[in-house]
């Protein structure tokens, strides 16, 4: 029973990182139907800014937020100088632009950083926290209340916000949008500079417990953007749950299979979904006019 | 002044400055080098690279090697075995070197041994893998440790402390796999039963459940956790999370500061088998290596500004190998060179006491490797 928990509390640990992850996509690809893959390297920023600010003697918490902003500022840099240019090209050649975007993000932070890994101390401790005979550290909890902030930030903003339904309304048509008087460019914008700020508080949070270095981004972005498929893209609840669903299959398969096998077990679960639920467990269907 | 006598000038200038440059080159020992200065292994390429340009630097102040000057051509093969090939090559047909020091990585060394098999030129490889120097080939030789050598010193201090039940976690990376399987091989040589084998990937953020299987198996000792990057760190972290209390076994594969930086306090107590460079100044006054050890770190140190690693040592090793050959050797003659390394004798390097033999072209023993542990944040000596 103890060994059940166990491997469940280390899903939840696991799952609730992809999960942080998985909504950073969610935001761009509503606004654009384009999948970020330099979302990764917002977390990387917030992680390695954090960590490089706070041991040069910064409080951690003003270090952090000097990270989100830094991570801002380059989100809205990647919007005006890549994709903004590129606007009116399809989604395939923007998604292509994001992967460019990604490859340079983190050998600038080689350069500007270093090649070592990082991390900073944890913000309640280290003392594992046991529950029925499983542990569990603080600092997963903070993870998880993240992820549990973000999506309902994010839940709100989509459902209860002008700014939200301007969102949607761009992605879903451009033109159509802005005769309303939606203007896309700042919805765009906005977007970007929000998703990285998430993207950067997920690396300040995760730090503690899976350190960071500067080519953290891509492994990240790779398993926020499965849970983010298996959930449903562009949906808030879709990301959260299917983060912890594939942590929680992993460390099951991990636990109870054979962790060769871990990796294979969450893919297969995500295929059998996708085979059945083209659009994720809470994607909205589409229908397709002709 | 006419047009003919500037052309006169320019004749004699140039007449004077082709032997102004000749002059040096006859008498100069060219070395070549290629090896991942960038790249995703340039954490063993960069140190590697500094520390070959700095002993070129110093040997040259001090009159070179057999009073002639030293010539270092040096690649940047990123890694890369198709780029190493390519370096290769030029460095044999274009660039005449008598020797060559390099391929940082077992990839890049193995692409480049036949093109130096059959140009019959030395070369010193400072990559890991044991296929490299087993079974011998003939002009090719290797200054670091083997994973294997590692397992033996590490299940050596487990017999002595009476271990005789194990756990494996090991990474599924290059170095973990191959580590894992040398270990796994040598193990019953020792009287040790590996209960419980378990893996993780590279990436991962937490290793607790295959830690929670371990801690379950019936009888385990001690647990070993062959791995490499920030993997081994976590492992750690997760042990201490679980409240395991039987011994943690580290590989050399973090044998550095920066792995106790990132487990904090959880490194306490960890054991592992490292190089003599990672406790330099704790070595007794009296063992053979100190000087040696001592004097590299300091030199990098104060050259680089940055903190001397094992990498640097090995190309240190390989480069001070190839001096003493070549002034043994007392010719540039590449044959009469790889005599003398394959005669060296006692070589005392800083990954250790270098005694080849013509079925042994890496030289090293056992004593090669310390155990340490971590205590109050440092490394330890315990044996």
């Amino acid at each position: 029973m103890a060994e059940l928990l166990q491997f469940l509390l280390s899903g939840v640990t696991v799952g609730a990182i992809y999960a942080l992850v998985a909504l950073g996509f969610t935001l761009i690809y509503n606004a654009s139907e384009v999948v970020n893959f330099a979302q990764g390297e917002f977390v990387m920023i917030g992680g390695m800014t954090t960590a490089f600010l706070s041991a040069a003697g910064l409080p951690i918490w003003l270090a952090a937020l000097l990270a989100i902003l830094a991570a801002v500022l380059i989100g809205i840099a990647l919007n005006k100088l890549a994709v903004e240019p590129a606007r009116g090209a399809p989604v395939l050649a923007l998604i292509i632009i994001t992967i460019g975007a990604s490859i340079f993000l983190s050998g600038t932070a080689e350069i500007v950083f270093d090649k070592q890994f990082h991390r900073f101390e944890a913000f309640s401790g280290d003392a594992p926290i046991e529950i029925g005979g499983a542990t569990i550290v603080p600092q997963s909890l903070w993870v998880l209340g993240g992820a549990m902030a973000v999506f309902a930030g994010l839940y709100l903003f989509f459902t209860r916000t002008l700014m939200g339904r301007a969102v949607l309304a761009t992605a879903n048509n451009r033109l159509a949008a802005k005769l309303v008087g939606i203007n896309t460019g700042f919805v765009m914008t906005f977007s970007f500079a929000l998703s990285a700020a998430i993207g950067a508080l997920a690396g300040v949070l995760v730090t503690p417990i899976t350190f960071t270095s500067y080519d953290v981004g891509v492994g990240l972005a790779l398993k926020g953007f499965a849970g983010a498929m298996l959930g449903g893209m562009g949906s808030p609840p879709g990301a959260l749950v299917g983060g912890l669903a594939i942590g929680l299959v992993e460390a099951l398969t991990a636990g109870y299979i054979s962790s060769d096998y871990k990796d294979a077990a969450a893919f297969i679960v995500i295929l059998g979904v996708l085979f059945f639920l083209p659009q994720g467990l809470f994607g909205a269907k589409q229908v397709e006019r002709v | 002044m006419t047009f003919q006598s500037i052309k006169t000038m320019a004749a004699a200038l140039a007449v004077l400055s082709g032997f102004a440059f000749a002059q040096p080159a006859l008498g100069e020992v060219k070395l070549g080098s290629t090896l991942a200065v960038t790249g995703p292994a340039s954490f063993l390429g960069d140190p590697e690279a500094k520390t070959l340009k700095m002993l070129v630097d110093q040997v040259n102040a001090a009159g070179g090697i057999n009073g002639e000057s030293v010539t270092l051509i040096q690649y940047d093969d990123a890694a890369n075995p198709n780029n190493a090939r390519t370096f290769a090559t030029r460095l044999v047909e274009d660039d005449e070197v008598i020797a060559v020091i390099g391929g940082s990585t077992t990839g890049a060394t193995m692409a480049m041994i036949p093109i130096f098999e059959d140009a019959e030129i030395p070369f010193i490889s400072l990559a890991g893998a044991v296929v490299i120097i087993d079974p011998v080939k003939e002009w090719v030789f290797k200054t670091p440790h083997t994973d294997r050598m590692a397992c033996a010193k590490i299940f050596e201090d487990m017999q002595k402390q009476g271990i005789g039940k194990i756990g494996m976690i090991s990474g599924t990376g290059g170095f973990g796999k191959s580590m894992r399987g040398q270990c796994l091989d040598i193990v019953g040589d020792y009287g040790i039963e590996v209960v419980a084998d378990e893996t993780y990937g590279a990436k991962d953020a937490d290793m607790t459940p295959q830690l929670t299987k371990i801690k379950n198996s019936e009888g385990v000792q001690a647990v070993l956790n062959p791995g490499f990057g920030q993997g081994p760190a976590l492992v750690t972290r997760n042990y201490a999370q679980l409240g395991m209390s039987q011994p943690l076994y580290q590989s050399h594969g973090v044998a550095s500061q920066s792995f106790i930086d990132l487990a904090g306090e959880a490194a306490e107590g960890v054991r592992m088998a490292a190089p003599s460079l990672l406790v330099a100044d704790s070595l007794a006054a009296d063992d053979t290596q100190r000087d040696v050890v001592v004097a590299y770190k300091q030199a990098y140190e104060s050259e680089t500004g940055q903190p001397v690693s094992t990498f640097g040592g090995y190309a240190y090793d390989a480069f001070m190998m190839l001096k003493a050959a070549i002034e043994t050797a007392g010719s540039d003659d590449p044959a009469a060179i790889r005599d003398a390394l394959e005669a060296m004798q006692g070589h005392v390097g800083v990954t250790g006491e270098f005694n080849f033999s013509p079925d042994d072209h890496l030289g090293l023993d056992l004593s090669a490797f310390r155990m340490v542990e971590v205590k109050d944040g440092a490394f330890v000596l315990i044996d």
